[in-house]
């Protein structure tokens, strides 16, 4: 059995089913990408098996110690990148409401000029020599996480012949099973822009697409330095396994 | 009414967007010196046990375009059946192997490649066991949720034959959609993600 870096017995009971509808669906024509891409038949569901159970563990030693800062992870030494210095905080839940501890958080974004550090973005903003534009972390004991940064820009994309993204910062989560594996995006409070995306507009529930826009938290801003943003993210619940049959080998 | 069940939703998936690189393997998009590499793109050592091979995969769109740039993550179980993670109660893994492994498909051919082992057998929820197989979940621009399949081996007949997941699939036509070809020491696995060819996609 490997480290799980706590001392509760590790959780084995099976993920809560996805709710798909909650979801946006593979295929979202607004979003002309997803067309071609998009799977068309059902998908084949089953309960967990290990294969879905189980997942790595991804140690603190592991990171670096600017990698959950984005200002200066990137930067010539002595100095730091452009834009709205923000700090972006909050906690990695479950469908249960209990912060789940030790989940690689993996974020990247624009810089504030609404460019991305990748050969195949034109954009005509410039790059900023100072911004990669990638951070990472790991969840502590209560699921709670912080990062610094720039808030990225919004820019101009090539699907509708006038489709703005509003800015974004791209999230991958690694929870306890490779069945909790997931990616999102979160949004900020109050861009106009959230309402007209044709990538956002794939959800179709509008308190869904409201769990993924993160307020502004005055009380976590820094004096002279930084604003803040709380972004919760919540990964798929565990059953309990207190009633089940314990089947040979499991 | 009745008492709150106070459950959360899980988050929203939202697309990996055409940058995905620039998280998850910004060496690869020559993004260096934030991270000494990028992580998963090893999963072997001189000491792991098992039988060493190479998985060739490719993601095909509904034209049957190989995608340049998609991103793959592979979960196994060690030479023993055994997986490295913490909800393995039944014994513990090889330590030189995580099973975890992570590349993004190559931007001119749209292959991406794997050196890991063999996985063992695993069982399934009764006990029976499971034909080897690698679980993968690919993200890329345009695929708005994370898509969950497994690649089983084409020179496993007869575990494939009484795999328990194998055997859930209504259309049998549909099969070998799931089981890569053996060609030499390496495995070919080509996902479709539509069309006649549709890979059996996952949802558990």
């Amino acid at each position: 059995m490997a480290e799980s870096g706590s001392n509760q017995a590790p959780e084995t009971g099976a993920f809560f089913q996805r709710d798909r509808q909650w979801h946006p669906p593979a295929f979202t024509p607004g979003y002309k990408s997803s067309v071609l891409r998009s799977p068309q038949k059902a998908l084949l569901s089953f309960d967990n098996t290990l294969s879905e159970l189980t997942g790595p563990v991804f140690g603190h030693a592991m990171l670096g110690e600017l990698d959950n800062d984005l200002i200066h992870n990137f930067a010539k030494a002595g100095e730091s990148a452009i834009g709205e210095r923000i700090i972006v905080h909050g906690r990695v839940l479950d469908e249960r409401g209990k912060g789940v501890p030790g989940v690689l958080l993996e974020l990247w974004q624009a810089n504030a000029g609404g460019r991305y550090r990748h050969k195949k973005d034109g954009y005509l903003a410039p790059l900023d020599p100072n911004f990669g534009g990638c951070g990472r972390t790991i969840t502590g004991e209560d699921g709670g996480y912080a990062f610094r940064t720039v808030r990225p820009g919004p820019y101009p994309w090539p699907n509708g012949p006038n489709d703005w993204r509003p800015a974004h910062i791209h999230f991958s989560a690694f929870g306890h099973g490779f069945a909790q594996r997931m990616i999102t995006q979160m949004y900020f409070e109050g861009d106009p822009l959230i309402w007209r995306c044709p990538i956002v507009s794939g959800i179709s529930n509008k308190a869904a697409v409201e769990a993924l826009i993160a307020a502004l938290d005055m009380h976590s801003t820094i004096p002279m330095d930084a604003l803040a943003y709380k972004f919760d993210i919540v990964l798929r619940g565990r059953r309990s396994t207190l009633f089940e049959n314990r089947p040979e080998g499991n | 009414m009745a008492q709150s069940l106070d459950r959360l939703k899980e988050s929203p998936s939202q697309t990996a967007g055409p940058y995905v690189h620039i998280g998850l393997t910004p060496n690869f998009c020559g993004i260096g010196g934030v991270y000494a590499s990028d992580l998963g793109s090893t999963m072997l050592n001189d000491q792991t046990k098992g039988e060493r091979i190479e998985l060739r995969i490719r993601v095909l769109d509904g034209t049957g375009t190989p995608l340049k740039d998609a991103l793959v993550e592979i979960w196994q179980a060690d030479a023993a059946g055994f997986y490295n993670s913490p909800a393995e109660l039944r014994g513990t893994a090889d330590p030189n192997f995580l099973g975890w492994g992570r590349q993004p498909t190559d931007m001119e051919t749209g292959v991406c490649l794997f050196q890991t082992i063999k996985p063992g057998r695993v069982p399934f929820r009764d006990g029976r066991l499971m034909a080897p197989h690698i679980s993968l979940w690919i993200v890329a621009r345009g695929i708005n949720i994370g898509l969950n399949t497994r690649l089983y081996f084409s020179d496993e007949e007869m575990a494939n034959a009484e795999d328990p997941i194998l055997a859930r699939i209504e259309h049998r036509l549909r099969v070998p959609t799931l089981i890569s070809e053996r060609q030499g020491d390496n495995y070919v696995f080509d996902v479709h993600l539509q069309g006649e060819k549709e890979t059996v996609f996952f949802d558990s």
